[in-house]
């Protein structure tokens, strides 16, 4: 799947930034700056995984600034990236 | 009993923090914007963001209605579609000028919900914008079975009618009244337009007041600051609560008896007393005034 450099979010509190570039090597490569990481880091990395792959995005540089986003922000945040990112159409 | 439906709190569908804190200031209603509040290139990730709060968030009994873009728009469908498949209890039409604009996204509401399996499960409100709209405002209300409100949208409304917005919203009055008149004889709720100036509220007070005398069932609102004052100015008073209680008390009377006749103080009461009555107590009960047990 072809990726362009993408994305979405804000800095605003209980929002994501979500940026995917292409990966220089295989796999998802993510980048997380939270202020909540010791606690949620686990589980936000788990659902910007889930959330790309489930797009079918396997192979991707992805840099998310969490300001206290819920999981249903970051599926959306990721989600957004994605679909610029790639073209695809998720209401298909 | 209908729904109470005294603020409909507008929160913009691209901010997830408004989003996830809403509730927690108990409006009535809850309208995430797809429309004017997002940016062209945003929409998509708003439609995102809304889709995944509608499918997510525990709402609990607040009603949740979506404002998506005209479907003229190239956005339009598409957040139908979206906000459908999230499971929004309303969707909420701008700028809407005809009943045959209603008709249409009746029908793009169904085959979303034809494709899901729930034909019949998404409800409609129309917000009314202009003067054409004003006109054909009863065709509206009665456009669809799905029609659950109008409300009036004063901004374009008087950008429409070429004059500018005053503090006494005198160039509001027909269309104000138009909406009242036209709901009720729809049988549907209606909602007036939102006040934004959050540092005079003692004029958004007499604002609440003067709607709630034209019959308005609420207020569209743009801050939680704004929902007590609107809760308080929709309160019953203390005496209209007396009187609706013994009209409540007689008619339990009258069912326990078998009787059809219902009467207070030995006078016979009408089916809109009744019902009045019945608003009154709801309004009571939600205002904390009285409790569902104490009835």
């Amino acid at each position: 799947m072809e990726i362009r450099n993408a994305v979405a979010g804000t800095l605003e509190s209980g929002d994501i930034m979500v940026q995917i570039a292409p990966a220089e090597t295989e796999g998802l490569h993510i980048d997380l700056d939270s202020s909540v990481a010791a606690q949620f880091g686990k589980q936000i990395r788990r659902v910007i995984e889930e959330t790309l792959t489930g797009l079918g995005v396997e192979n991707a540089q992805v840099k998310a600034v969490d300001k206290g986003a819920l999981d249903c922000t970051i599926r959306a945040r990721v989600t957004a990236a994605a679909v610029r990112a790639t073209g695809k159409d998720v209401w298909k | 009993m209908e729904r109470l439906r005294r603020t409909m709190m507008f929160v913009p569908g691209n901010n997830p923090g408004m989003m996830q804190d809403a509730f927690i200031y108990g409006p009535d209603c809850i309208m995430l914007d797809l429309e004017d509040s997002v940016t062209m290139a945003e929409k998509d990730a708003a439609r995102l963001l809304v889709y995944n709060a509608l499918k997510t968030i525990d709402y609990g009994d607040t009603e949740m209605v979506v404002r998506i873009n005209p479907l003229n728009t190239p956005y339009g469908k598409k957040d139908v579609e979206a906000v459908v498949k999230a499971g929004v209890d309303v969707v909420r039409m701008p700028k809407t000028e005809t009943a045959d604009e209603v008709r249409e996204l009746e029908a793009e509401i169904l085959k979303v919900e034809e494709e899901l399996g729930c034909v019949g499960r998404t409800r409609i409100m129309a917000a009314i914008e202009s003067a054409l709209g004003i006109v054909n405002a009863y065709e509206i209300a009665t456009a669809s079975e799905r029609m659950m409100g109008i409300a009036l949208g004063a901004e374009d409304y008087t950008a429409n009618l070429k004059t500018p917005r005053s503090k006494s919203g005198e160039e509001l009055r027909l269309a104000r009244e138009t909406i009242v008149v036209a709901a009720r004889a729809a049988g549907i709720c209606c909602f007036d337009t939102v006040f934004s100036n959050l540092d005079d509220m003692e004029t958004f007070r007499n604002e609440v007041e003067f709607i709630k005398t034209l019959g308005f069932d609420g207020k569209s609102i743009i801050n939680p600051r704004q929902i007590e004052i609107v809760n308080e100015v929709f309160a019953p008073s203390q005496k209209d609560i007396d009187k609706a209680r013994k009209i409540v008390a007689a008619i339990k009377e009258a069912q326990a008896k078998g009787s059809g006749v219902i009467a207070v103080n030995g006078k016979m009461v009408d089916k809109p007393v009744v019902i009045r009555a019945e608003r009154v107590i709801q309004l009571a009960i939600a205002s904390g005034i009285i409790s569902e047990e104490e009835l």
